[in-house]
C-alpha cells in the first residue's frame, strides 16, 4: 500500500497536501481563537480590552470582572437555577425517553408501528410556537421550571436512536432473565439498562446541553426575572453592545466590557467540561442512525 | 407472570369476536409494556399533539376569556390577512435568503470541508482538527451572538477593527441592516461546518479501501480518485440531507435571528420564525400568529414531500 501510493505520489499531489495541512490548521484554529479571545479578554484590564485590538495573552492578569459578576446575587441565582433545572431536566427527559424507546423496540409489540409513525409525523410537522404555548399555560406552567423541561422532553432523534440501539442487543439476554421469572421491569432495569450505559450517557448529555443553552424556552414561558436562567442573563448583559444609544436603557448604565467577557467564559465553562465526554462517543457514528431511521 | 403465562398459552383467535379476544390478551400480555409507554406517549399527545389540535385557533378570532371553542369561526380570513400583508413580501424574501446563504454557502463549505479532512493523511492533525471545530456547535446561540458583539463591537472588538480597516467604514456593524446576513452567515459557518461534516465522515469511513487501491493501480490521480469515489459515495448522503434542509427552508431558526436582530435592522432581519413570536407573544394575536406558524408548517411538509419525490425520481434514496 505505501509503495504504490508513493509511486503515485506526485508532486502536485504532495503540493496539495501541504496545502491542506496549512488549510486545516487554519480551519481549526479559526474555530477556537474567537473563544480563546474572550477568555483572554475576561481576565484582562479594562484599559487593556478596549485599548487592544486583539490579543490571546493578557499583559496585565486580574480575575476583576469575574470578582464583579460572582459577588452579584442576580447571577449566582441564575447560574445554581440553571444547574439545578438542566440536573432535574436531563434525568426526566432521559427517563421519559428511555421508558419509551424500549417497548419501541420489541418488534411484536401491538401498535409499534402507528406510534413509531406518529413520532415521525411530529419531526416533519409541528403546530408551531403559538399553540404550544397556549398549551404550556392552559396547562399551568407558565413561570415554572417544568415549562423548560416538559415541552422538550422527549426529542423524537433521539428516542429511535435508543430503540435502534436496544433493537439491536441479542434478544437472548432477555428470554434468559423472562426465564429467570423477570417481568418487562426487570429486564429494562437489570439488563438492558446497564448495557446501554454509553449511549444513554451521550444522550443524557445531549438533553443537559439542550437544557444548558435554551433560549427560547425560558424566554417564552418566564416572565418572571427573577426566574431567569443563566442563558437570559447572559443576553441581558451583553446586548447593549449590540445596540444603539437610543435602543440602550438610559437609567441603567452598560454593564464594563469585562464583564460581558467574563458571563460569556461562565456560561461556556460547564458545556466545555462535558465536551470531551461527548466527544467520546458521537463520533462513533450512532448519530448516523438517525438519518435513515 | 402467571396470568401472562396462560394467556400465552390461550390458542390466538379460537372463538367470539377475534379483534375483541387479541385486544384483551394483547392488553395482558404487554401490560409491562404499555406501562413503560405511557409516560411516553402522554407527552405526545400532550405536548405535540394537542398543540395541533389547538392549531384550530387559526381559522378563529381566538379570545382567551371565551376559549377556544366558543370563540368565532373565521375560515381563512387570517391566511388571507397574512398573504396581503404589505409584511409578507418582505419576510418571505428575508426568509429565503437566509436559507439560500445556508444551502449554497455553508451547506456546500460542509462538504468541502469533510473532504479535505478525509484527504488529510497525517491522522493526529486530522483527530485535532476535528475536535476543535465540533466545538463551536455545543455553544448556544446566546453564547455565539454574545461573542459576535464582543468582536464587533465598535471601536474596540477585533473584528470591527479588522473589517473597518478593510472596507474603509465605520459602520456600527450589529446595527447596519447591510451586515446582518454576512454577519449571521458567519455564525452560521463558525457554528455548524464542523459539526456537519461527522455524517459525511462517518459515509466515508465505509467506503470500501480496495476501490482506492484498485483505481490508483489503474493510474487514477489524486483528484480522479476524489471525483469517482469519493464523491459518489457520499452522494446518498447529501441527497438525504439536501431533502432534510429543503423541508426547513422556512424555519430559520428562531434563536439565532431574534438574539440578532434590533430596532436598526429589522428590515431585513425580520423572518417568518421571529415574526410569529413578535405578532403572537409580544402584541397577543394569538390567532393571526398560529395562521403564519401554521402557513409554514404546511410549506415546509409540502417541500420536505416534494424533494423526497423528486429525489426519488432521478433513483436517489429517499427518507421515505
Amino acid at each position: 500500500m505505501s509503495t504504490t501510493h508513493k509511486r503515485f505520489n506526485t508532486r502536485a499531489g504532495r503540493a496539495f497536501d501541504v496545502l491542506n495541512v496549512a488549510m486545516l490548521t487554519g480551519v481549526g484554529l479559526l474555530a477556537i481563537l474567537p473563544f480563546l479571545y474572550v477568555l483572554a479578554g475576561s481576565l484582562a484590564t479594562e484599559l487593556e480590552i478596549t485599548t487592544r485590538p486583539f490579543f490571546l495573552w493578557p499583559n496585565e492578569f486580574t480575575t476583576a470582572s469575574y470578582a464583579s459578576i460572582l459577588s452579584s446575587d442576580v447571577f449566582v441565582r441564575a447560574f445554581a437555577t440553571t444547574v439545578a433545572v438542566t440536573f432535574v431536566g436531563t434525568l426526566v427527559q432521559l427517563g421519559l425517553t428511555a421508558l419509551m424507546a424500549y417497548p419501541l423496540a420489541k418488534p411484536d409489540l401491538p401498535g409499534r408501528r402507528t406510534v413509531l409513525a406518529l413520532v415521525v409525523f411530529t419531526m416533519v410537522f409541528s403546530a408551531g410556537m403559538i399553540p404550544t404555548f397556549l398549551v404550556v399555560k392552559d396547562l399551568g406552567l407558565l413561570d415554572t421550571y417544568w415549562a423548560l423541561i416538559l415541552p422538550l422532553a422527549i426529542n423524537p432523534f433521539s428516542l429511535i436512536i435508543i430503540k435502534n440501539f436496544f433493537q439491536q442487543l441479542p434478544r437472548e439476554l432477555e428470554e434468559s432473565a423472562k426465564i429467570d421469572g423477570a417481568n418487562e421491569l426487570q429486564v429494562l432495569w437489570h439488563v438492558i439498562l446497564p448495557l446501554s450505559k454509553p449511549v444513554l450517557a451521550t444522550f443524557a448529555l445531549f438533553y443537559a446541553v439542550g437544557i444548558w443553552n435554551d433560549y427560547l424556552s425560558p424566554l417564552l414561558y418566564l416572565s418572571d426575572t427573577s426566574k431567569w436562567t443563566l442563558q437570559m442573563i447572559l443576553r441581558q448583559v451583553t446586548a447593549a453592545a449590540s445596540l444603539s444609544a437610543d435602543e440602550m436603557a438610559t437609567d441603567v448604565p452598560p454593564p464594563a466590557q469585562g464583564i460581558k467577557f467574563a458571563v460569556v467564559i461562565i456560561a461556556t465553562i460547564p458545556v466545555l467540561l462535558a465536551y470531551p465526554f461527548l466527544q467520546k462517543h458521537f463520533a462513533k457514528g450512532m448519530l448516523i442512525g438517525s438519518v435513515k431511521g | 407472570m402467571t396470568t401472562a403465562l396462560a394467556a400465552d398459552r390461550e390458542p390466538p383467535l379460537a372463538r367470539g369476536p377475534g379483534r375483541l379476544r387479541r385486544l384483551r390478551r394483547d392488553a395482558v400480555r404487554y401490560r409491562w409494556l404499555f406501562l413503560l409507554m405511557l409516560p411516553g406517549l402522554v407527552y405526545f399527545a400532550l405536548f405535540r399533539f394537542w398543540p395541533m389540535y389547538g392549531a384550530r385557533i387559526a381559522f378563529k378570532n381566538y379570545i382567551p376569556f371565551l376559549g377556544i371553542d366558543g370563540s368565532e369561526w373565521v375560515g381563512f380570513a387570517h391566511f388571507q390577512a397574512f398573504l396581503s400583508n404589505p409584511d409578507f413580501p418582505r419576510l418571505l424574501v428575508n426568509t429565503l435568503v437566509i436559507a439560500a446563504l445556508s444551502l449554497l454557502i455553508a451547506f456546500p463549505l460542509t462538504i468541502v470541508l469533510a473532504l479535505l479532512l478525509n484527504e488529510l493523511r497525517l491522522q493526529i492533525l486530522k483527530r485535532t482538527v476535528q475536535t476543535l471545530v465540533y466545538i463551536p456547535h455545543f455553544l448556544s446561540w446566546t453564547v455565539v451572538v454574545s461573542i459576535t458583539a464582543l468582536l464587533f463591537a465598535i471601536d474596540t472588538g477585533p473584528l470591527w477593527t479588522f473589517f473597518a480597516g478593510l472596507f474603509g467604514t465605520d459602520a456600527n456593524m450589529l446595527a447596519d441592516p447591510d451586515w446582518f446576513r454576512p454577519l449571521v452567515l458567519m455564525q452560521m459557518v463558525w457554528k455548524d461546518t464542523g459539526w456537519g461534516t461527522i455524517i459525511f465522515l462517518a459515509a466515508l469511513a465505509g467506503v470500501d479501501q480496495e476501490q482506492y487501491e484498485a483505481a490508483i493501480i489503474d493510474g487514477a490521480g489524486r483528484w480522479q480518485r476524489v471525483r469517482h469515489i469519493t464523491i459518489p459515495s457520499i452522494l446518498p448522503t447529501i441527497t438525504v440531507l439536501l431533502i432534510l434542509h429543503t423541508g426547513q427552508i422556512l424555519n430559520t431558526g428562531f434563536e439565532q435571528i431574534y438574539l440578532m436582530s434590533n430596532s436598526l435592522n429589522r428590515t431585513v432581519a425580520d423572518v417568518f420564525d421571529t415574526y410569529v413570536y413578535f405578532a403572537g407573544i409580544e402584541q397577543g394575536a394569538y390567532s393571526y400568529s398560529t395562521a403564519v406558524g401554521l402557513f409554514k408548517a404546511i410549506v415546509g411538509l409540502v417541500l420536505i414531500f416534494g424533494t423526497n419525490w423528486l429525489a426519488k425520481r432521478f433513483n436517489q434514496q429517499g427518507i421515505f
